[in-house]
């Protein structure tokens, strides 16, 4: 027994001293430099709260943090609605055959570049874009729609990336359903959408759940798109604390500003943890 | 004697010649190869480059890293003296530089100098101001700066994503001198920057500035200039810019030798390239963005053509209409960052 517990610990030593190295010790130095002041041009080290103070004090350094929630929220929001259908369509009806390549055909701007993909969005959602051509030309708008350069272009751009990683969580987790459940439930005399709405749905919580936690985390912590697409009209957090590095120079106010969107994730994490199952997908 | 001639022969050329390279942090400017590949070519000194952008950037860059891994610094001309007081230049031989041949506004050795010694020579210049589509909006309005905010061209403007000259722009705008620019005096531009955001559909960086311009997206843009519009003038000749009646703000990069380099020699080298007419020339039409040289002597080298999108002949009234970037101290360059959040977080 004690031979096997030894043997456990040797195996699990590499993942624990990857986890102590790459991310324990980084993120403990982070949050000793978010309490680190800048004087002039100087980092100077020491015990003070007042980056903290300044994040709840500071309108414009808070708001980064709602904008930020707001988007995440509205993309997840969205991105579920879309991909629960697209995962059911590829995991129920598409013949069994050919659900690997309609995944694969769901994965494909996957293959692309992030930045090169949030670029060619410009190209769509822009002022003589593809959408507003589209729309002036079929007589339904007079004047183009403001797609980019705002929110809107934001959450279309996200929407994009997020509903593929949400239909594979969900088609994962739909493919582990024995089909028998639902057959039982028809024959209790469950209609399509009972059986939906009391088995299938909540079997797929996990898949639902985990997916939608990753969005979130992923989501929260992008720079680029709202950057790309955002048109500078409104800041994330990351876009407020990559001001902080980039041009004021003022790494422990960035500290502490990653310090809070890490706090904002564990809470992401501890109300989504019940459900959590990374091992089903 | 065959075998030690043919030994000794394989060992000098296995032997990597000790080719000299010099580490600069700089602007996307001196990125293009058509300005460093001539250097190289007639002295053998490789230049690396690291783009960077914003001085608070670059002084970070360089505390974070090791003594003498920098050579030469690009840097806002009105910063030179926050990286002498840092110790970080090197003081440059004044009988090296060209500076008699220069625009004499843009000497500038007041900002570029300290106690009688030069730390940064003056390379590249132009204006922050407004830049238009000519068939889009009434280039009559672009002489007031008060027409960017009177509702006629809502949602048309896209402001430059740079606090220093878009505050030295609303300081000019609403009758304060850069020069009187301070933290207390900073709050009086807070009113006119929001109203100009709210007036504004955008706020971007140099690539998105052209891009919106170039493709319609806006009409107008605050804070550009020729180093925004000559790019795009062979493709679209009705994109203009004015200085308008209040003035506009004038940049100017210095290029400077760190204290801490190991190749002075080499810097100082480069240096004077870039000072130099034809380094001048190059410089001012890089690929990434035009601007004027300081170097006069540049004109020989430039064809009429590049001369004419530079505006060469405007040169004199530009110079006396528009006033230099504001200097900050960080004090003040902490509240223009601060105040330049809240006007992008404004609605």
């Amino acid at each position: 027994m004690k031979g096997e517990r030894r043997l456990a610990s040797l195996m699990l030593a590499p993942a624990v001293l990857w986890v102590l190295v790459f991310f324990v010790l980084p993120f403990a130095g982070m949050v000793a430099l978010s309490f680190a002041r800048l004087q002039g041009r100087t980092v100077e080290q020491g015990f003070y709260a007042e980056n903290y103070a300044r994040f709840w004090s500071d309108p414009a350094i808070f708001k980064g943090l709602i904008v930020s929630l707001e988007i995440t929220a509205t993309v997840t929001i969205i991105s579920l609605l879309l991909a629960y259908p697209l995962a059911w369509i590829i995991a129920m009806r598409v013949p069994e055959r050919w659900q690997r390549l309609a995944l694969l055909l769901a994965v494909l701007p996957f293959w692309t570049s992030y930045v090169v993909r949030s670029y060619s969005w410009l190209l769509v959602l822009g002022q003589k874009g593809v959408i507003n051509n589209a729309l002036i030309g079929a007589g339904l708008i007079a004047e183009p729609l403001t797609l980019s350069a705002s929110r809107t272009g934001t959450v279309i751009g996200f929407v994009h990336f997020f509903v593929m990683l949400l239909t594979l969580t969900i088609y994962a987790n739909l493919r582990q359903l024995p089909p028998n459940y639902a057959r039982a439930a028809a024959d209790l005399g469950a209609s399509r959408w009972q059986t939906f709405a009391h088995v299938i749905l909540p079997l797929t919580l996990p898949g639902i759940i985990t997916g939608a936690f990753l969005t979130f985390v992923l989501c929260i912590g992008d720079y680029i798109t709202p950057q790309i697409l955002g048109g500078g009209n409104e800041l994330t957090l990351p876009q407020i604390i990559m001001m902080q590095m980039g041009r004021q120079g003022n790494f422990p106010m960035a500290a502490a500003l990653s310090v809070v969107l890490m706090g904002t994730v564990i809470l992401a994490y501890l109300a989504c943890a019940r459900w959590l199952r990374l091992d089903r997908i | 004697m065959r075998l030690l001639a043919t030994s000794a022969l394989a060992l000098f050329a296995a032997t990597p010649v000790m080719a000299q390279e010099i580490n600069a942090l700089v602007w996307c400017d001196h990125t293009d190869p058509a300005l460093l590949e001539p250097f190289t070519a007639a002295t053998g000194i490789t230049v690396n480059v690291k783009e960077y952008e914003g001085t608070a950037a670059g002084l970070a860059i360089l505390e974070q890293s090791q003594p003498g891994d920098w050579d030469v610094m690009v840097i806002d001309g009105v910063d030179v003296g926050r990286a002498v007081d840092a110790g970080l230049l090197a003081e440059l031989p004044a009988d090296a530089l060209p500076t008699a041949d220069f625009f004499p506004e843009v000497v500038m050795a007041e900002q570029n100098g300290r106690d009688g010694k030069i730390y940064a020579v003056t390379e590249k210049f132009g204006y922050n101001t407004i830049a238009f589509d000519k068939t889009k909006v009434d280039p009559a309005d672009m002489e007031d700066w008060a027409a960017l905010t009177s509702g006629k061209y809502d949602g048309r403007i896209m402001i430059y994503d740079y606090y220093v000259p878009i505050m030295g722009l609303a300081a000019v705008g609403n009758g304060l001198a850069t020069a009187d620019l301070t933290v207390e005096t900073l709050a009086s531009l807070k009113d006119p920057l929001l109203a100009l955001k709210a007036a504004a559909a955008q706020v971007g960086d140099v690539v998105s500035s052209q891009t919106a311009l170039a493709t319609g997206e806006v009409d107008i843009i605050v804070g550009g200039g020729e180093w925004l519009t000559a790019v795009l003038m062979a493709d679209n000749p009705n994109l203009d810019w004015t200085i308008p009646k209040q003035g506009a703000v004038r940049w100017a990069q210095s290029i400077a030798v760190l204290q801490a380099s190991a190749n002075k020699d080499a810097a100082l080298q480069f240096v004077q390239y870039i000072v130099s007419p034809e380094g001048q020339a190059r410089l001012a039409t890089s690929s990434c963005y035009w601007g004027m040289p300081a170097n006069t002597k540049a004109g020989d080298v430039l064809t009429p053509e590049q001369k004419a999108v530079l505006r060469w002949d405007n040169q004199p009234e530009y110079l006396s209409r528009a006033q230099l970037y504001p200097v900050a101290d960080a004090a003040l360059d902490t509240a223009m960052q601060d105040l330049w959040t809240t006007v992008l977080q404004a609605e």
